[in-house]
């Protein structure tokens, strides 16, 4: 589990979160919603370590992310896997070689153990038959699950996914959302989703937590967004017209 | 507010602070190193014995001009293109033209990777970032550019001899007699300090000016201009206070 206190943070005068309490449960795909400039990304980069906060204090399990030393924070580190919204592969590596990476950085493995563990990550994430292509020759599709497959091949506790739908077509956002929800249950993790996609939202958010203007607006299961009362929940989940209607529809029939 | 000099100069100590640390993998930065000793030293290599033949011909022929008329021995001219060389232009050219090359291209992957986030990616793995993408070069430099500077201040010596010998300046055994006269072995030592103190400076410099790359290509270009002139600034500046210190 991850818990923010009261975290805030300023880029000089402009204040991007102001004083966000959250908890992020484990085995649970956690997700942040809010419009683009809402400080989703920030507030992800500030519980990775990316962004130091102006105030406030961040919990991994018991111990505070803050007050780590050095050695302590790899230590966390290497617990955690992040899929950048971009995939940050290394260009000049093939698939396989950025999943071993880690690997070969981190792990006391034998090469054996080594090639074992990446073929076990690539046959997870379905990419076997395409580890030696670079990723420039992958799909956008194939990208994202090479940044997964790295983001899990050490086995962390901790998954962060910064925007993993974005760019993808409708049917592979539902491939990725639906493996990184498996692999949050399977390993029972502690995942955190910054998305836009409402799709996302309502197949697998099982914690939402919505940002507006650097405040959490609103926090709870998917199950309760269409029960709540909160317009601006309202006015960002449905949005599309085309969702309004259903929700219309479906409010009507109850 | 600009950042000053003083706020660049604190954050480059600071990084190559960071740099120096236990890996976290050996396997892995030896090879890095042996890459980036491949990238510099082999990649570097036509380009230096290009210019050194060219630098010893012009100083040679420039300097048998000189002393054409003068009551000077002629077999002077080798011993001046061999200690001319050796002291300053084998080493000085070399890294001013290394700088140009190596610290260019260091600057630009280490600023495309900020920008593309790999820098973020490794860093949230636990990996020192500054230490893995930065200490390899460094050492690889340390070991790399004197080889490439004694290169250079061979094949200068000889481009000398091509240049003259060949149309007349002067015979073969004169130019031989002048690289073997007055030869101080102080001066080859002398040589060696600045290759390893230019390879360290056109390498920490460049990978300071990629490293913190912030903004897009605008900003990417620029850290690749900055690394070129920085680091020429800095050699030809430490250029000076070596020849100051150990001539005193």
């Amino acid at each position: 589990m991850i818990r923010v206190e009261k975290i805030t943070k300023k880029f000089g005068d402009l204040e991007v979160l102001k004083g966000i309490t959250l908890d992020f449960y484990q085995g649970k795909t956690n997700i942040i919603i809010g419009r683009s400039g809402a400080g989703k990304t920030v507030l992800l980069k500030i519980i990775v370590g990316l962004y130091p906060p102006t105030s406030g204090k961040i919990l991994y399990g018991d111990r505070d992310f803050l007050s780590l030393n050095q050695k302590q924070l790899r230590a966390i580190r290497m617990k955690v896997g992040m899929l950048f919204q971009q995939g940050a592969l290394f260009d000049s590596m093939t698939i396989e070689e950025n999943i071993r990476f880690p690997l070969d950085m981190f792990s006391n493995m034998t090469l054996k153990e080594k090639n074992s563990k990446v073929t076990e990550t690539l046959e997870r994430v379905d990419l076997r038959e395409v580890n030696h292509l670079y990723p420039s020759e992958a799909s956008g599709g194939m990208q994202k699950r090479v940044g997964i497959a790295r983001a899990i091949v050490l086995e962390p506790d901790y998954l962060f996914c910064d925007e993993p739908n974005s760019g993808l077509d409708p049917k592979t956002s539902i491939l990725i959302d639906e493996l990184i929800s498996d692999i949050t249950q399977e390993r029972n993790i502690t995942t955190i989703i910054n998305t836009h996609d409402m799709n996302s939202v309502m197949e697998i958010g099982e914690n939402i937590a919505l940002l507006s203007n650097g405040h959490l607006e609103w926090q709870g299961h998917k199950d309760e967004v269409l029960n709540s009362d909160n317009e601006e929940l309202h006015r960002f989940i449905f949005a599309s017209p085309f969702l309004k209607k259903l929700r219309d529809k479906a409010l009507q029939n109850q | 507010m600009k950042p000053n000099i003083l706020y660049h100069f604190g954050r480059y100590v600071l990084m190559m602070k960071k740099t120096i640390s236990k890996p976290e993998s050996w396997t892995m930065y030896w090879k890095e190193t042996m890459r980036q000793m491949n990238d510099i030293g082999v990649g570097s290599l036509t380009i230096i014995i290009l210019i050194s033949v060219f630098i010893g011909a012009v100083t040679a022929v420039q300097f048998s001009y000189q002393l054409g008329s003068a009551m000077v021995p002629r077999y002077y001219v080798g011993y001046i293109v061999r200690d001319i060389t050796i002291i300053e232009l084998a080493p000085t050219i070399t890294c001013l033209v290394l700088a140009g090359k190596v610290g260019s291209n260091i600057a630009a992957e280490l600023g495309g990777m900020r920008q593309k986030e790999h820098i973020d990616a490794m860093e949230i793995m636990g990996v020192n970032t500054a230490s893995f993408l930065i200490l390899p070069k460094v050492i690889a430099a340390l070991f790399v550019v004197p080889l490439l500077v004694c290169t250079a201040a061979f094949v200068s010596i000889m481009g000398g001899y091509l240049a003259t010998v060949p149309s007349g300046y002067f015979t073969g055994p004169e130019y031989i007699q002048g690289l073997r006269s007055f030869f101080d072995p102080y001066n080859v030592f002398m040589m060696f300090v600045k290759a390893t103190v230019f390879g360290y400076i056109l390498t920490s410099v460049s990978s300071y000016q990629g490293y913190y790359v912030t903004g897009g290509s605008i900003e990417l270009g620029r850290a690749s201009t900055n690394a070129v002139v920085y680091s020429n600034i800095l050699i030809l500046l430490s250029d000076y206070v070596i020849a100051v210190v150990l001539t005193s």
